[in-house]
């Protein structure tokens, strides 16, 4: 699993739609990769709307990473170091095993083989 | 020729409209940019050696539309017009198809230029080719006496590039060289100055034809001719679909969806570089491929992991788009049950492209029990201090869903999460004596722009594009409680229909 997608990524748990708390999970026992693609500022760019930076921060603190600015830069867009570090966080940086924990409920959700899996227990999904 | 077609004239009268006593060739039109279009046949248009002159009443714009003539594929009939309106759409220009027709693969349409031509066929799958048409006719001799009327103002431009000729014949059956040559040669009125080039020449100028077929051999004289200027190849021309094969996947599945409908539906969803699309039930992964071979940005999700983790490292979903040199545009698989979905509330996906699991192999599923009292109280087991169902190893129990709740679902999700104008496009399976419009779900939010068919013998399968509008329209809702029937798909398939 991509860094992007822990800011696409919220906790499955109906009752925990409600809550800031269940966005973004939090990250532990992670295992990264570094897959390398060729540098696209364009497309970087266009993501960028998409995205929400503090839960960039957050993530990446909990994979050790405590080197981002706290609030979101301005004029990334003409900034190419700024592009080059968050095309290698975003895009290159893969979580190949791990856990994810929602912050508001508690449920544990696990990353194999780079996939993450958000199937619910029957307790959880029936509710 | 009438006298107000002189730019001179036509200039002084700047300030009125044109002429109620129009030629016939001759149509104004209004469009919502207070432009008025001018439907001038190529011959007049030598009237004006530069039509920019053409000064239009204050506030006004000319737009001078040009005959372009589409080599459309005889592939998926009912999907054609779909296909070519949505990409005009993208691209932000309407097109008046009224001259498709599937009794022939040609047809000719009125463009600004040849951008817009180009825009209109090059990605797309169910066409083949546009041309800038030069003439037309019935036989050859009116096929010549056409295009020596009309080439007189288009020529002048391509009298020195280097070129070659094409004989584009539909249905016809194979000439010989000879025959070939005599029919290019008897164009040598053009009297082309540039060099004959057959690789990468500047033009391509075609002869095309189409032939009846008659107590099933072609007829000797093609029906109807055509002579025009190549301006653009489709997709499918330059081998999109041998591309994209199924069988040459490195990954592929039973259950793989069709490369040419999947391409097809992301036309049909305008899915577009720079943007996020989202295909629920990913499975092998044909609509995420599709999606990128688009330029567009693509996550799936699945509930079943076996199907996302493929069958070892260098066969999975990821090594097909190594393939096709798409990786960039790979964004994720995820596990996931649809109706318990993990995306983030607030994140928006340009489209969402799917096949809906009907379940005919499998059964849908999605997580939770049909058995609740075998599962009551199996939250509170814990092994090694740990709850079981926290621990990596679980294994997520799955129950029976039927496919109108599932659709449901899908549109609700699509109201949610589609920006304005962003569409939905899936594929609905139903059995033909069915009363399919009743089956057909539509949600208040969403308006439903095309329902296109893919007849099968007892069963048809249809494509469901839908577009989420702003917040001032009101459409329908209707949820699998109204429709009141149900779309037994899988029961009915497993009896035969009967």
């Amino acid at each position: 699993m991509k860094f992007l997608t822990t800011n696409f990524v919220k906790c499955a748990v109906k009752s925990c739609d409600a809550s800031e708390l269940s966005f973004p999970l939090k990250y532990e026992e992670c295992e990264l990769q570094l897959q390398e693609h060729d540098f696209n500022p364009e497309f970087l760019i266009s993501m960028l709307p998409r995205l929400n930076w503090d839960a960039i921060v957050q993530v990446a603190a909990d994979l050790g990473n405590t080197t981002l600015p706290s609030t979101k830069p301005e004029g990334i867009e003409d900034n190419e170091q700024m592009l080059k570090d968050l095309h290698s966080l975003l895009l290159e940086t893969q979580i190949i095993n791990g856990k994810m924990t929602c912050r508001h409920c508690g449920h544990i959700y696990y990353i194999k083989d780079s996939i993450a899996n958000f199937l619910l227990p029957p307790h959880l999904a029936n509710s | 020729m009438p006298q107000w077609l002189s730019t001179a004239n036509y200039g002084a009268q700047q300030n009125t409209n044109l002429p109620a006593d129009l030629p016939k060739a001759v149509r104004l039109c209004q469009r919502p940019l207070i432009k008025q279009i001018c439907f001038l046949p190529l011959h007049l248009l030598a009237t004006f050696r530069q039509p920019s002159t053409l000064i239009a009443p204050p506030g006004e714009k000319f737009i001078i539309m040009k005959d372009y003539l589409v080599y459309m594929s005889q592939a998926h009939m009912g999907f054609r017009r779909a296909e070519l309106e949505s990409l005009a759409e993208m691209h932000g220009f309407s097109v008046d198809l009224s001259g498709l027709s599937e009794k022939s693969p040609f047809f000719v349409v009125q463009l600004e230029n040849d951008e817009q031509a180009a825009q209109l066929i090059r990605r797309s799958v169910l066409s083949r080719a546009i041309y800038e048409l030069w003439g037309q006719g019935a036989t050859l001799a009116d096929l010549h006496a056409d295009v020596k009327q009309r080439s007189s103002a288009l020529i002048s431009k391509y009298k020195q590039s280097t070129f070659k000729f094409d004989i584009v014949s539909y249905q016809g059956s194979r000439k010989s060289r000879e025959q070939q040559l005599a029919l290019i040669n008897s164009f040598a009125f053009l009297a082309f100055e540039g060099k004959i080039k057959m690789k990468n020449p500047d033009q391509i100028f075609a002869i095309l034809e189409a032939y009846s077929i008659v107590n099933q051999e072609p007829a000797p004289q093609p029906d109807y001719m055509y002579f025009g200027r190549e301006v653009e190849v489709s997709e499918r021309s330059r081998g999109v679909l041998e591309r994209h094969e199924i069988a040459k996947r490195p990954y592929y599945g039973t259950t793989t969806f069709d490369a040419e409908l999947a391409l097809v539906s992301c036309n049909l969803a305008q899915t577009r570089a720079g943007q996020l699309i989202y295909d629920p039930f990913v499975g092998t992964g044909s609509f995420a491929l599709a999606a990128a071979h688009y330029g567009a940005f693509a996550y799936g999700t699945d509930i079943d992991f076996r199907a996302l983790k493929g069958k070892g490292p260098s066969r999975r979903l990821a090594t097909n788009f190594e393939k096709y040199g798409t990786s960039h545009l790979f964004g994720d698989v995820l596990c996931m049950d649809f109706t318990h979905n993990a995306f983030r509330k607030n994140l928006l996906f340009d489209s969402i492209v799917c096949d809906p699991p009907y379940g005919v192999r499998e059964g849908l599923k999605v997580c939770g029990t049909n058995r609740e009292e075998r599962f009551e109280g199996k939250e509170k087991i814990i092994i090694d201090g740990e709850y079981a169902y926290l621990r990596r190893d679980f294994i997520q129990p799955k129950k029976n869903y039927s496919l109108d709740l599932l659709l449901d679902d899908l549109l609700q999700f699509a109201a949610e999460r589609l920006p304005v104008n962003g569409r939905l496009c899936f594929w609905m399976p139903v059995a033909n004596d069915q009363d399919i419009p009743t089956l057909v779900p539509q949600h208040e939010k969403l308006q439903l722009v095309y329902n296109l068919v893919q007849e099968f013998n007892k069963w048809s399968r249809r494509l469901l594009v839908y577009a989420k509008r702003d917040a001032n329209y009101k459409g329908t809702t209707i949820t699998s409680q109204e429709r009141g029937l149900q779309n037994d798909f899988r029961n009915r398939y497993f009896h035969r229909f009967k």
